[in-house]
């Protein structure tokens, strides 16, 4: 037994106290106001424990990462893709490609359960379940060359759940995009600021890529720069868009909107990377990285107070108006990105295996990079909790709830048992320049306004629009960046099935093949998106719970994957530490999605809200909010293709656990039958330190490696 | 002023780590040291086939949502 040296021991009491005070504090709270620092201190001390003890566990008994065994950046080094990369480069580069709008939508739009409830979920989430797929995923795709996950799928349960966990990335893809697209939408519909400051982003990029492309290649640090100046520019230059003649120009309908992206979607896709896609990611990068460390020093400058309640009623009832259904299950798909991603297992399982020096450095990477998520999870928590709980609600409830004059939202609000006066609303969406706040649903605006109430404490209340609409750019920067590169991967998933049927398809640059798949791709978002639009019901409260579906669906085969591979890794006595996390993913989703399906609230089943508007449209009737029967004939066919898709997603599901099931249960009975296709063992010949400070050990084995080093080659 | 220097020095090197402008020197060094006898491609070359990777197969460098 190692002795614990005391200062260490006093070190983690004191973390350990914090923590749990901050906890203490937000479960006691009761009519009063509590500070955001509680949260935050809650937050940041049980990551502390749960980095410094868990993770650590896992990687040392459980995964036993192996510092003397070559990684395949070491091994298959091409100077290019795969390449050893400094642990601190690989952290920041892991973390822009985790976070982008998911956790910060997802926690927003939980809200209106309270903040504790999603407090709560996406700090024991992401210990117990968010950073441990990332991590684990890592690891065993790291062991086999960077393999993704869908092969993994494939190599490991067999081509039949293998297909079943493609085509349902496929699916989850698309209804992706299609939500991410409603976000946009709903922040720039009827905002001349927002929209023109956000159309100047493509001229901009456009810029940055002729440069890199032509003037001067590679030179990517001053490029971005530029950018970022071009981009402030064309935000101040937003208001004064907004308040000249140019303004009707740049006011667009939701409509409009739909079919402007839609096109430049596809337009984006097939344009070639360099000219658009590549500089554009730069810039959101940039601003993603800026923007999230500004939010963590404000909220620690300014430490607002929380406004909303603890838990709110909507969260026994079920009938909160941003989303229905209750706590359990609709909380854990609401808050997908922060606590428990699928989407993080592509990128654990793609890019990053092909970088890692150090098999020791997944805990840093997978474990530590999901810790710093969750951390911008809970800012978006706080900037949604601070704002007084009638704005909130009267920005997130369906259009057809709130009503279109801040008299009838008021009413509305006061329905819901809040209460905001006509006056203060109207002041809202003047502090910020808007036209209107009403029905501002999808998160990004509530953020937004969250966002700008914090930092104009910082920089005066004179400030307090241009904060808005940075934001707000902020957001849509790289939700278009997610459309152009998602529609990019969606085709490629569907050049590759394509291709086994018709074999031209699967060459990726066969120009017919790639403008018609993308073009399908595209159309199909493209749908749902026109749909969530036009929705009478409320795009956001009808879609967002099956893309939190199907983004916990996608983590379901991620941990389903992960556990296969422990048991056939011959760590059966660990497996549980990814089927616990799987048991309760897949308990809540499948839940969910049975609701969705079969409940007889008419809010919450897509059955019983098709056949209620349907037997109404036979009696003649039109029921609220829909206007017309038109209305009534766009929910029922909604309402129909949303709950045969919930179906269809849980159905690919239960496919890919019984058939990891199985192959498990051959595993156990005969060890020998089953294959495992790690890559061979080769030593590693490189030092690097497994945290992100080296051990004295760690500093003494480079030293002694660079003395050896110059022995060999003393001309060097 | 010697611990100012290196932490500007620093932030220098993590930005273009970060984002891969130190991609095209470290290629070329990759090159001299493995593949002695092959031909160097210029930084321009060199950049173009970089991103006609990236079109090939969109899922390297894929951002999640």
């Amino acid at each position: 037994m190692r002795r614990a040296d005391p200062r260490s021991i006093a070190v983690w009491t004191v973390v350990a106290l914090v923590g749990a005070t901050g906890w203490t504090v937000l479960a006691l709270a009761r009519d009063e106001e509590v500070s955001a620092a509680w949260m935050v201190a809650a937050a940041l001390g049980s990551y502390a424990i749960a980095y410094r003890f868990y993770s650590k566990f896992i990687a040392y008994r459980v995964l036993r990462v192996d510092a003397r065994r070559a990684t395949p950046a070491e091994r298959l080094d091409n100077g290019i893709d795969y390449h050893p990369t400094d642990r601190r480069v690989l952290l920041g580069h892991h973390f822009a490609a985790i976070a982008g709008a998911g956790p910060l939508v997802g926690p927003v739009l939980a809200a209106q359960m309270g903040y504790l409830p999603g407090t709560i979920w996406i700090v024991v989430g992401v210990i117990f379940a968010g950073a441990v797929q990332d991590m684990v995923v890592l690891f065993f795709s790291t062991r086999r060359d960077g393999k993704s996950l869908g092969q993994m799928a494939r190599d490991e349960i067999g081509p039949f759940g293998g297909a079943a966990a493609l085509l349902a990335a496929f699916a989850i893809m698309i209804i992706l995009l299609g939500v991410l697209a409603l976000v946009i939408v709903n922040a720039l519909a009827e905002s001349p600021w927002g929209t023109f400051s956000i159309a100047m982003t493509i001229p901009i990029a456009l810029l940055m890529g002729f440069y890199l492309r032509v003037l001067r290649p590679g030179r990517v640090s001053e490029v971005s720069l530029i950018g970022i100046a071009l981009l402030l520019i064309a935000l101040v230059a937003g208001r004064w868009v907004a308040e000249s003649s140019l303004a009707d120009t740049f006011t667009l309908a939701p409509s409009t909107l739909v079919v402007w992206l839609v096109a430049y979607g596809f337009v984006a896709s097939i344009l070639p990377v360099w000219m658009l896609l590549a500089p554009r990611d730069y810039l959101s990068t940039f601003m993603k990285i800026g923007t999230i460390l500004l939010l963590a020093l404000g909220v620690l400058v300014t430490l607002p107070t929380l406004k909303m309640d603890p838990v709110t009623d909507f969260a026994s009832r079920g009938d909160g108006p941003v989303f229905a259904g209750s706590l359990f299950p609709f909380v854990f798909i609401t808050i997908a990105c922060g606590a428990l991603s699928g989407f993080h297992a592509l990128i654990s399982s793609g890019t990053t295996p092909k970088m890692i020096q150090k098999e020791t450095q997944v805990r840093m990477i997978g474990y530590g990079s999901m810790l710093m998520e969750s951390a911008v999870a809970i800012m978006a928590l706080v900037a949604a909790s601070i704002i007084d709980p009638g704005l909130y609600f009267a920005m997130n409830a369906p259009a057809g709830v709130v009503g279109d004059t801040v008299q009838e939202a008021s009413k509305a609000v006061a329905g819901f048992g809040y209460s905001i006066s006509p006056a203060e609303l109207a002041q809202a969406a003047k502090n910020v320049e808007e036209s209107s706040l009403l029905s501002r649903t999808g998160g990004a605006p509530t953020l937004a306004v969250g966002v700008s109430e914090i930092f104009s404490k910082v920089t005066g209340g004179s400030m307090r629009a241009f904060w808005y609409h940075f934001a707000i750019m902020f957001e849509a920067l790289f939700i278009l960046t997610a459309l152009d590169a998602g529609t990019r991967v969606g085709r490629f998933m569907l050049q590759d099935m394509l291709g086994n049927v018709y074999k031209p398809f699967r060459n990726v640059s066969w120009k017919p093949g790639l403008i018609l798949t993308s073009a399908a791709v595209t159309g199909l978002w493209g749908y749902f998106l026109w749909v969530g639009v036009h929705e009478p019901l409320g795009g956001i409260n009808q879609l967002f719970p099956i893309f939190g579906i199907a983004n916990q669906l996608l983590a379901a085969v991620a941990l389903t994957v992960c556990t296969t591979l422990l048991v056939k890794s011959g760590r059966l006595k660990w497996a549980w530490i990814t089927a616990v996390p799987l048991a309760w993913d897949a308990t809540v989703t499948l839940t969910a999605s049975w609701q969705k399906v079969f409940s007889g609230d008419r809010r919450v089943g897509f059955f019983t809200q098709r056949s209620i508007y349907q037997d109404a449209i036979d009696d003649g009737k039109v029921l609220p909010p829909a206007k017309s029967m038109d209305d009534m004939h766009t929910i029922v066919t909604n309402s129909t293709v949303d709950g045969v898709l919930s179906a269809v997603l849980a159905l690919l599901i239960v496919i890919v656990i019984v058939d990891a099931a199985r192959v498990c249960y051959r595993h156990i009975s005969d060890p020998e039958a089953s294959r495992l296709s790690e890559a061979p063992f080769v030593e590693s010949r490189l030092t690097a330190p497994a945290g992100l400070f080296p051990t004295p050990e760690e500093k003494r084995e480079a030293l002694e490696k660079a003395d050896s080093l110059e022995k060999a080659e003393p001309t060097r | 002023m010697t611990w100012l220097l290196r932490g500007v020095r620093w932030m220098r090197w993590y930005v273009r780590e970060l984002t891969d402008e130190s991609a095209y020197e470290r290629y070329v060094a990759h090159v001299r040291k493995d593949h002695p006898a092959a031909t160097v491609l210029s930084r321009r070359a060199f950049e173009r086939m970089r991103t006609d990777r990236q079109e090939s197969d969109p899922r390297q460098g894929f951002r999640c949502c």
